[in-house]
């Protein structure tokens, strides 16, 4: 199916409004798994559809506007796709509240261009061992990659891997250097 | 309380230099209270003895090593005996000695032959009175043989001194990381590379004949799998399959492989014959399961699992039986190390946010912190169960570190750069 570029920048509207309005109702999730962030964000990846439903009533003039305000959020996804490292807590693989955004926007980019593929490496901070580490950086690869393909990427442009707490971004114990080395970078081929 | 009880013998192993025959350097910084006094007299040289490291300064060495003996310096013996008719008890006994080892060398063509003989002081016997012969060219051996002789007389353990180390080292060349598999004798000597690569190598062990070691590495991108034969040098990819292929560990007829795999979604442990390749599956949980160990009755497996929230210890009696879980102490505790015996199980455990090495009791549950440094990582048992090698850090470095089994702590000493990590004890061969 085919959706003018107005349509779809509409919904791209809809969609980053309605994320904004998620985000602020804060969800804890209780058992630290990532399993219950996907769900919340399946829900929120649905009710797009809603958007589409909405758009018979809108008037030519007010699409014009919405276009202006579209060009405008193109401009700001462009700008947040600069940010391509993620990071987490220890020990867990949840994707934190302010990475949202950004990696939406990550996901409706590879949605808009088919051809391009991104890898997705994790990697987890010195402490603990370093197979748990390996597991711990997949994992945190694998909540990401559900994350985009949840907001429109396809499976086939992503490919994962972990490398554990061999890959530090930066050397050192301090708590401010292990904060940074767990993480998942995109790299976009 | 028990922790800063047990203060024994440690010895701290740092990577040397960054050359290319580099060999860890072993320093012993604590002595055990318990520790038996013995005197290893430099043994008597006939004809023409290769030049090096003396074969009783390897023994005193080796047995200082194990954290159960204390060895007296040559400087402060009475007299040099090399056979029975030359020992006085009486002078053994004035130093404070349990036992005194005497003996001597002899050249002949390519071997040289040691005779020696072990005394016990109070009892003014000899328990041990052998001789052993070894090419000229492997004094060493021959020293690690006749510490292994001592050890099992006294402590009737096998000792475990003619073993292989495996580990992995660190350092950048041209910019970029070098990572080294290596192969060394027990006490860090004799080191020979047999790999070397720009990304990571990890998890190197042992098969059971001490001939193979499997590992993950990372040459082609990504976790994957090698079995490496250590006389020829032949490596054969065994596990690539898509996500993480890790944690490789023997069965005990090395006929079969326990590893992490992740094919199929996320990480759980296999079982891989390595006849046909074909891989069957021992978990099956949403949780990571990796850093499968066989048991001592090499039917049962230990693994790291978080299925209760954080990395904790389970037990299955048999692949694919319902996992106990061994570790409650503290919020996580990983990559289990059994012994031989079904005695205790030994794990990385964090405690107070720092990274110990502890043990469990497997009969009565009663947890034991053995080390007092901060970050340590992948504890290895010693094939005879006295002794345990771990890695710890130092600043941003990596060391080894050897104490007896039941406890021990070492101290920080100053590494090269970069560091070795990743220790594997090799098996007893015969």
């Amino acid at each position: 199916m085919m959706f003018s570029a107005k349509t779809k920048a509409f919904a791209l509207l809809l969609t980053v409004g309605l994320f904004a309005g998620c985000s602020s109702t804060g969800e804890t999730v209780e058992d630290g798994t990532y399993g219950s962030d996907v769900a919340a964000i399946d829900q929120d990846g649905g009710s797009t559809v809603y958007g589409g439903d909405d758009q018979g009533g809108i008037s030519s003039s007010s699409l014009t506007e919405e276009e202006r305000m579209a060009a405008q959020q193109q401009a700001a996804q462009e700008a947040l796709r600069d940010i391509t490292t993620f990071y987490f807590d220890f020990d867990t693989a949840e994707i934190k509240q302010d990475a949202r955004d950004v990696l939406v926007a990550h996901a409706q980019f590879l949605a808009a261009n088919p051809g391009q593929t991104v890898r997705l490496e994790g990697h987890a901070d010195e402490r603990g061992t370093k197979e748990y580490n390996l597991a711990l950086g997949e994992r945190r690869a694998n909540a990401v990659q559900r994350f985009l393909i949840v907001n429109g990427a396809s499976r086939g442009q992503i490919e994962t891997v972990s490398y554990g707490e061999e890959k530090p971004a930066v050397m050192g114990s301090t708590e401010s250097a292990m904060a940074q080395n767990r993480r998942v970078e995109l790299v976009f081929e | 309380m028990g922790f800063f009880r047990l203060l024994v013998a440690t010895a701290l192993l740092i990577l040397a230099s960054a050359s290319a025959n580099a060999e860890l350097l072993i320093r012993i910084t604590e002595g055990a209270d318990s520790a038996l006094p013995i005197a290893v007299v430099p043994f008597a040289e006939n004809g023409q003895i290769p030049p090096g490291d003396k074969v009783s300064t390897i023994v005193q060495s080796d047995l200082n090593m194990s954290g159960e003996f204390r060895t007296l310096p040559p400087s402060k013996m009475l007299s040099l005996p090399s056979k029975r008719e030359e020992v006085f008890f009486r002078d053994w006994k004035m130093l404070g000695q349990r036992y005194v080892l005497v003996g001597d060398l002899s050249r002949s063509a390519d071997k040289v032959t040691a005779r020696y003989e072990l005394f016990d002081v109070n009892r003014e016997e000899r328990i041990l009175g052998e001789r052993a012969a070894a090419p000229a060219t492997n004094m060493r051996s021959l020293a690690h043989h006749i510490s292994d002789k001592v050890y099992e007389a006294i402590t009737g353990v096998q000792g475990a001194f003619s073993t292989k180390l495996a580990y992995v080292t660190l350092d950048s060349f041209n910019g970029k990381p070098r990572y080294r598999l290596q192969v060394s004798d027990v006490d860090g000597k004799r080191a020979r590379i047999r790999l070397e690569s720009e990304e990571p190598i990890l998890s190197p062990a042992w098969s059971p004949d001490g001939r193979q070691l499997a590992y993950v590495s990372f040459e082609t991108g990504k976790p994957v799998i090698f079995l490496h034969e250590l006389s020829s040098g032949k490596r054969t990819k065994i596990a690539d399959f898509p996500g993480l292929n890790s944690a490789p560990a023997w069965s005990d007829d090395g006929r079969s492989l326990l590893m992490t795999l992740s094919k199929d979604g996320n990480a759980e442990i296999y079982r891989m014959d390595l006849q046909s390749r074909q891989v069957t599956k021992v978990t099956n949980h949403w949780a990571i399961d990796t850093e499968a160990s066989w048991d001592h009755t090499g039917k049962g497996l230990f693994f790291t699992s978080d299925r209760s929230g954080g990395p904790q210890i389970y037990h299955m009696d048999r692949p694919g039986a319902e996992p106990r879980r061994i570790t409650f102490g503290s919020r996580y505790n990983a990559r289990p190390r059994p012994d031989n015996e079904g005695k205790y199980v030994y794990y990385v455990h964090q405690r107070e946010g720092a990274f110990h090495i502890a043990r469990t009791n497997l009969n009565t549950g009663e947890e034991t912190v053995l080390t007092r440094t901060q970050s340590d990582e992948s504890p290895s048992v010693s094939p005879n169960g006295r002794m345990l090698i771990y890695a710890t850090k130092q600043g941003n470095d990596s060391v080894l570190t050897v104490i007896s089994a039941d406890g021990g702590a070492a101290y920080s000493l100053p590494a090269s750069e970069g560091g070795v990590r990743e220790p594997a004890w090799g098996p007893l061969v015969k």
